[in-house]
């Protein structure tokens, strides 16, 4: 099943420039590994918090439920016992106090790993987020930094309504100051969220909570403490040379399915995991576009002011002559999430509508109606 | 009261102590360290702890740094309402003339690895902290020459190597923040405290109390300081408070009623606060204090308080009076080597203005620099 990926992650793997890599990738031990292990998300997450905590004394991490109760989402399961309670710290339900503290402490020199349970309720600590850590070293003029990683999962998961489902991706991606990462492949997770840790700025770190399950394979590289993916490039997950499939998130997967379907109809679809929400990787994707003439945008939030406009504007901007055809953006439904199965299926974007998308740029199909 | 004669040799102290002194009697400004003890205006009020003496050890050297430092303060917030009234500073000015006891009494107990953190009323409190006059008005003025390069302006000064982590513009926020240097501080076992100064009106913010139970529970080294100038903007305190016993506020936390126009109790106040926090978590400090200017440049201060109730604390509470007073009294320099002190601070004040006012602006460049420490700077548009 992810057995092109499994191929991609190798290569990818052993050409992007770790950021802190001392160990040379020895390449041709390693070349019969490369789908020898797989690793859920969770567990990259985990992995990767434990070696950044063991590697540098100033990380701690700080949230609801992270300690004694092992993560909401078991994320941080067995920090507490290992680094004990003055660097994993469980915190009362106040996130505007926690995130405060947590970036006033990153103001000093410390490297705190601030945990969302969802970032539904990271609008309740936005302030600190934007105000606070964002802007200080541009306000200072380099005085303050603030090497903090906001982390949670983001977007839908299944059935908790409208409070509990939003994208926080494109009002976090607006900022500057702020570096926006979301990971798909448990490759992704390990190698950016080693990448936040280590970064001087701060962070804003989206997962997802359906994805935290899902296994992938991971290299003898990736699985290496001193792994991490640079920030601000994004991977060609499946190359094609019909139309471009930009997506983040769960969404890579969806796109990978429609590029499976799309292909079976003869057509070739080129799917790019962004990885990087800011910096967006317009480099790789405009690049993409010029080579198939056609795009198509997926995400998981809303519409309106969302990433696949900002792609749009993006390409439109630099690669305006390349397009056969116009952008199609894929996104979820402009509602708040409905509770009953049915709608929240119909509000969030499907394989079909990615398959339909594309096909509408290559005009096979002649229907422009909307997406549901 | 015999004081002693001898004149200190710290020399930037000093004033030139022949001619001046010449005509009057002649002995040389006293800058002695021999102890003296003075007793504290009123009393403190606890919540919940053993106030601290009222006699508070200084020394006449210290008195007239108290003396200079806030003369210098008073004469640059003034200093700063002419420039911001000449256009020369420009968007948000908050003055904090008036206030001035709170930052230096806090500056005399502390260190500078012990953190302080503020809202936006912040000139002040950067002097205190080691800022130079220069650096301030070329910040206001928004020229590179200013601390933050002229890319922060009024509300964000900061000096990190001295403890001092600004300068915050939205009300509340500082006091968390605090709370984290605090948590950096004991988590890097450092025998260092912070303290988070914020206003009446902030005093009502929930993040104060969110981060306030945290920092109750984890022990952290750290003091909330109320500088209760008795108007949250236009807003008075009676009118935005339900209990405006800011230093009750905090229930289990036990906290201190200072006078805040005496720079010797709030001294006193922030070396027991120092010591209590070591031990045993935060403590609260309502600083009972009052600003002469409006809560800002655009707002004339006079529409929420009458005229008499601003020249009536001017004439009993202002807190150079009351060092003058106590210096006069106690002989440590006469009324012509203050008022020397005082032209002195006013000719160095207007050197760092003219200096200032011709100093460059930021290169363009500087628009796109400090937005990240690593790597890609920002993204560029096609415009």
């Amino acid at each position: 099943m992810w057995g092109i990926v499994g191929q991609r992650v190798f290569r990818h793997g052993s050409s992007a420039m770790s950021l802190q890599g001392t160990r040379p990738a020895i390449l041709a031990s390693r070349s019969f590994s490369s789908a020898a292990k797989e690793m859920t998300v969770r567990d990259a997450l985990n992995s990767a918090i434990d070696e950044e905590m063991s590697a540098d004394p100033k990380v701690f991490l700080m949230g609801e439920e992270v300690g004694e109760y092992q993560g909401a989402y078991k994320i941080t399961k067995g920090l507490l016992e290992k680094y004990g309670p003055d660097r994993v710290l469980d915190t009362p339900i106040t996130e505007a106090g926690f995130t405060g503290i947590g970036v006033g402490a990153a103001y000093h020199g410390l490297k705190p790993i601030i945990e969302f349970m969802t970032f539904n309720f990271s609008m309740q600590a936005i302030d600190h987020i934007i105000n606070s850590a964002a802007k200080s070293n541009y306000m200072s003029a380099g005085q303050i930094s603030v090497p903090i990683v906001f982390r949670g999962p983001n977007g839908a998961a299944a059935g908790v309504g409208a409070q509990h489902s939003q994208c926080y991706a494109s009002w976090f991606a607006s900022c500057p100051g702020l570096k926006v990462l979301a990971p798909y492949s448990s490759e992704d997770a390990r190698g950016l969220m080693k990448a936040a840790i280590r970064d001087p700025d701060p962070v804003v770190f989206l997962e997802n909570e359906l994805l935290y399950g899902e296994s992938f394979p991971v290299s003898a590289e990736v699985l290496d403490s001193s792994f991490s993916l640079p920030i601000g490039k994004a991977k060609i997950e499946r190359e094609g040379k019909d139309v471009t499939i930009t997506a983040f998130s769960k969404m890579v997967g969806y796109a990978l399915k429609a590029a499976e379907i799309l292909s079976k109809e003869g057509i070739s679809a080129e799917v790019i995991n962004l990885r990087s929400i800011r910096p967006l990787d317009r480099a790789t994707i405009n690049n993409s576009v010029r080579k198939t003439n056609r795009l198509v945008t997926v995400e998981e939030g809303f519409p309106q002011h969302g990433i696949g406009a900002e792609i749009c504007a993006s390409v439109v901007e630099d690669s305006f002559e390349y397009l056969d055809a116009a952008i199609e953006r894929i996104a979820g439904a402009d509602v708040p999430m409905p509770y009953a199965a049915n709608l929240e299926r119909l509000a969030v974007p499907q394989v079909e509508d990615i398959v339909r998308a594309a096909k509408r740029t290559c005009y096979r199909s002649s229907s422009l109606a909307a997406t549901a | 009261m015999a004081l002693s004669h001898l004149s200190s040799t710290r020399s930037n102290r000093l004033l030139r102590p022949l001619a001046a002194a010449a005509s009057s009697l002649c002995r040389p400004i006293s800058t002695s360290t021999e102890p003296l003890v003075i007793e504290t205006s009123i009393p403190f009020t606890p919540h919940k702890c053993e106030p601290p003496s009222r006699s508070v050890e200084t020394n006449p050297q210290e008195l007239l740094t108290f003396f200079r430092d806030m003369a210098t303060m008073r004469r640059m917030e003034i200093a700063a309402d002419s420039l911001y009234k000449a256009k020369l500073i420009r968007g948000f000015c908050h003055l904090y003339d008036g206030q001035e006891a709170v930052c230096v009494g806090m500056e005399a107990s502390i260190n500078k690895k012990d953190c302080i953190i503020t809202a936006y009323r912040d000139h002040c409190t950067f002097l205190g902290r080691g800022g130079t006059l220069l650096e301030i008005f070329s910040e206001l003025m928004g020229r590179q020459g200013g601390c933050s390069k002229g890319k922060g302006g009024s509300m964000h000064f900061y000096k990190k190597e001295s403890g001092f982590y600004g300068g915050h513009g939205i009300v509340g926020a500082q006091v968390p923040l605090g709370c984290g240097l605090a948590f950096a501080q004991k988590y890097n076992k450092d025998e260092n405290v912070t303290f988070a100064l914020y206003g009446d009106g902030a005093a009502n913010q929930g993040q104060l109390f969110e981060a306030l139970n945290i920092s109750a529970l984890w022990d952290l080294p750290i003091i909330l300081v109320c500088e209760n100038n008795h108007y949250g903007m236009g807003t008075a305190e009676w009118r935005a408070a339900k209990s405006p016993s800011y230093y009750k506020r905090g229930d289990y936390v036990p906290g201190l009623k200072v006078d805040g126009m005496d720079v010797l109790a709030v001294k006193q106040a922030c070396k027991f606060a120092k010591e209590h926090v070591l031990k045993n978590g935060p403590i609260i400090l309502e600083m009972d204090t009052y600003r002469y200017h409006g809560h800002s440049m655009s707002d004339p201060g006079s529409t929420y308080r009458t005229r008499d109730e601003i020249s009536g604390v001017r004439q009993e509470r202002d807190p150079i009076e009351r060092v003058r007073k106590l210096v006069l009294g106690h002989d440590l320099a006469t009324e012509k080597e203050l008022k020397d002190i005082e032209k002195e601070i006013r000719k160095e004040v207007d050197e760092a203005i003219a200096k200032a006012k011709v100093s460059p602006m930021p290169e363009p460049s500087e628009l796109f620099t400090n937005v990240y420490v690593k790597g890609f700077g920002t993204e560029v548009f096609h415009s």
